[in-house]
């Protein structure tokens, strides 16, 4: 009875001061745990700015920031002159190009998988399409180079190049060489590589509308597609806007796939057929031969603008799912 | 009580004076069926005090996978009527209410036998599209529901853009009507642009109910419509209802016996899936036949 007595006496004493609760070493651990992996992860990331930057430092400086940004020439050769616009541009052009070829295919299946379709046959789908995120860049590349670089270049390219060769020949500036290789194709192969991470973030999306509204839609008397239009897509807006712009990011960072297949041309002006390059592409291509330290520190002058640019990108996806996300029925 | 009701399948209900003595035994089904169409339909006909069965249930079971909703309920439902459903908690009370306007379609796991008649035509047969069912049965979720990326307006009015309304008088109208009626408009007449959801609760469950009016519902469905409202809503609702039942037939599941005694004029009882006892409220309330029901309305249990 005592030792009852006991036990209630002590129980009250730790409830009466809570902070002793959490000084018990499990906890103490945890917490230690948890707050030094999460200051190590900003660290990590902290270091790898300041390393980009270090590196880049020299190029920074010998052109200005934004003389390196805006510097329309890239001569490691001859002159030794560094500027970044035509990556820049050509990271731009192909990846918000690539999201916007991407995004409604996406949606569609992410709706037909998840309101539609029978499980298993969701299921399927799901798993062929996570299939394609799941296989290297480089493979990719190479299926590029193989298969859909050619089969472009004759069934599109030529053919498009040569109607505009007897009816428009204004236009063939614009469409420059349809060699196969070039800004289009990796566009292509951008977009089919961003497709699992848009309808994976668009699916979560259009899971997250609770199943009140759908039915309080149903039983307005909407059908399965009335549903879809007045409740989940306006629902989901939000989120399906971020899952686009994380993807975007995923575009914007994609590096082999789109070294093999973008023809690695250094000098504007980028046309549709014709070669160009990406931040990251060039990167990828030069950073071996790079044997002038000029030309090493301008590289990582584009890594460390490349990291701007996808915490921007990052940024801007946080800011609109707070914007538009719904919680407990109210918009925030 | 259900077995006990044999003999009374065939009192027919026209030379019945006492309803509350019909009322009493209608769990054994339907007097006088008659031109069966697509399984057996019966023609709704005036009863004592011009009554007439608006919806029927027969032989209603709903299961979610091997577990039982409700088992065999057969149950009529009176032209501008309020049926009040009460029961203990699990008993199968939303169940049976969505299963009034097939709303079970929605969940994978569940699967509806027997009939459910609305004006004598079973809504589960086969060349029956249930989306046009809903427009004819409204239902009010016990949580509000507005669609939160539209404005007061729009949500009632939701229903009607449905059916392909774009009349902007009309619309006008019918918001207007449908908030009046849902006791909403005085406190929204001047934002009825903003958002929905910026509602209070109370308000937003009534703005759920003139959502459901404002397309003209011929049965309404209510769960627990009150249940998380303070008292000032609910006297609203209630009041609401009372006006209301004299243009609709009115289902609700309630919690609340003194609000099932105030709003009904029959209460069917629900006890684990069955359909223990039903009759008008005042007897249900004053002197019911089953232990259960007594129990349950005294408080002793659920
Ligand atoms: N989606 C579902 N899946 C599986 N079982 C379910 C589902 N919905 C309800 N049930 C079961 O069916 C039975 C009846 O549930 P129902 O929701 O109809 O009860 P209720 O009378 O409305 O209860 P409450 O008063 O708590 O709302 C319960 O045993 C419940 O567990
Ligand atoms: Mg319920």
């Amino acid at each position: 009875m005592s030792t009852d007595k006991d036990t209630r006496k002590n129980i009250r004493k730790l409830l009466r001061n809570p902070s002793a609760i959490y000084r018990r070493p499990g906890d103490l651990l945890f917490t230690f745990l948890v707050v030094t992996l999460g200051i190590s992860i900003i660290l990590l990331t902290l270091s790898m700015a300041f390393v980009l930057y270090g590196e880049g430092s020299a190029a920074l400086r010998e052109f200005g920031f934004f003389g390196f940004v805006r510097g329309t020439t890239w001569d490691p050769a001859v002159q030794l002159v560094f500027g970044a616009w035509p990556f820049l541009l050509g990271t731009v052009t192909t990846s918000v190009m690539a999201l916007l070829i991407s995004i409604l295919p996406a949606i569609a299946v992410a709706i037909f998988t998840a309101e539609y379709a029978p499980r298993w046959l969701a299921n399927i789908i799901d798993n062929l399409i996570q299939l394609i995120a799941a296989v290297p860049s480089v493979v990719i590349g190479i299926w590029g180079i193989f298969v859909l670089a050619p089969w472009l270049r004759d069934t599109v390219y030529l053919p498009v190049f040569m109607w505009a060769e007897s009816s428009y020949p204004q236009l063939l500036p614009i469409l420059g060489n349809p060699m196969g290789y070039g800004m289009t194709t990796a566009t292509i192969v951008l977009a089919l590589m961003i497709v699992p991470y848009t309808t994976a973030l668009t699916k979560d999306a259009i899971r997250s509308v609770p199943q009140e509204q759908r039915e309080a839609c149903r039983a307005l008397g909407a059908t399965r597609w009335e549903v879809i239009r007045m409740a989940i897509l306006p629902y989901a807006r939000g989120g399906i806007l971020a899952g686009a712009i994380l993807s975007l990011g995923r575009a914007i960072g994609e590096t082999m796939a789109v070294a093999m297949l973008i023809g690695n041309k250094n000098t504007l002006p980028f046309t549709i057929f014709g070669a160009g390059a990406t931040m990251p592409s060039v990167i990828v291509n030069e950073f071996r031969e790079a044997v002038e330290s000029l030309h090493l520190s301008s590289l990582m002058a584009i890594g460390f603008t490349l990291f701007i640019i996808a915490l921007i990108v990052n940024l801007f996806a946080a800011y609109l799912t707070r914007k538009f996300s719904i919680k407990g029925g109210q918009v925030i | 009580m259900l077995n006990n009701s044999a003999k009374l399948l065939k009192t027919p209900f026209t030379h019945l004076k006492d309803i509350s003595n019909l009322l009493m035994h209608q769990a054994s089904g339907p007097a006088r069926a008659s031109k069966p169409v697509s399984g057996v339909t019966f023609t709704p006909e005036p009863a004592s005090g011009g009554k007439k069965f608006r919806m029927q249930t027969r032989n209603l079971t709903v299961r979610y996978g091997t577990t039982i909703g409700v088992e065999d309920v057969t149950l009529p439902i009176y032209d501008k009527e309020v049926l009040a459903l009460i029961g203990p908690s699990g008993c199968g009370k939303t169940t049976y209410l969505r299963a009034l306007n097939r709303m079970h379609d929605l969940t994978r796991i569940a699967s509806v036998t027997g009939e459910v008649l609305l004006d004598g035509t079973d809504i589960y047969g086969n060349d029956i599209n249930p989306v046009n069912i809903r427009r004819r049965i409204g239902m009010v979720f016990q949580k509000p529901t507005p669609f939160p990326t539209m404005s007061i307006y729009d949500n009632v009015v939701a229903g009607l853009k449905l059916v392909g309304i774009r009349k902007k008088s009309l619309l006008d109208e019918v918001c207007e009507r449908a908030l009046k009626q849902a006791a909403l408009f005085e406190e929204v007449k001047d934002r009825l642009r903003s958002p929905g959801a910026g509602l209070s609760g109370g308000q937003q469950q009534r703005l759920s109910i003139a959502r459901a009016l404002a397309v003209d519902p011929e049965v309404m469905l209510m769960d627990e419509p009150t249940s998380s409202l303070d008292p000032q809503s609910t006297n609203r609702i209630e009041e609401l209802i009372h006006t209301l039942k004299e243009q609709v037939t009115i289902v609700i599941v309630t919690h609340n016996m003194q609000q099932a005694a105030r709003l009904s004029d029959r209460t069917a009882f629900f006890y684990v899936g069955h359909l223990i006892e039903t009759g008008t409220t005042n007897d249900i309330f004053t002197k019911p036949k089953e232990t259960r029901t007594e129990e349950y309305i005294s408080g002793r249990f659920g």
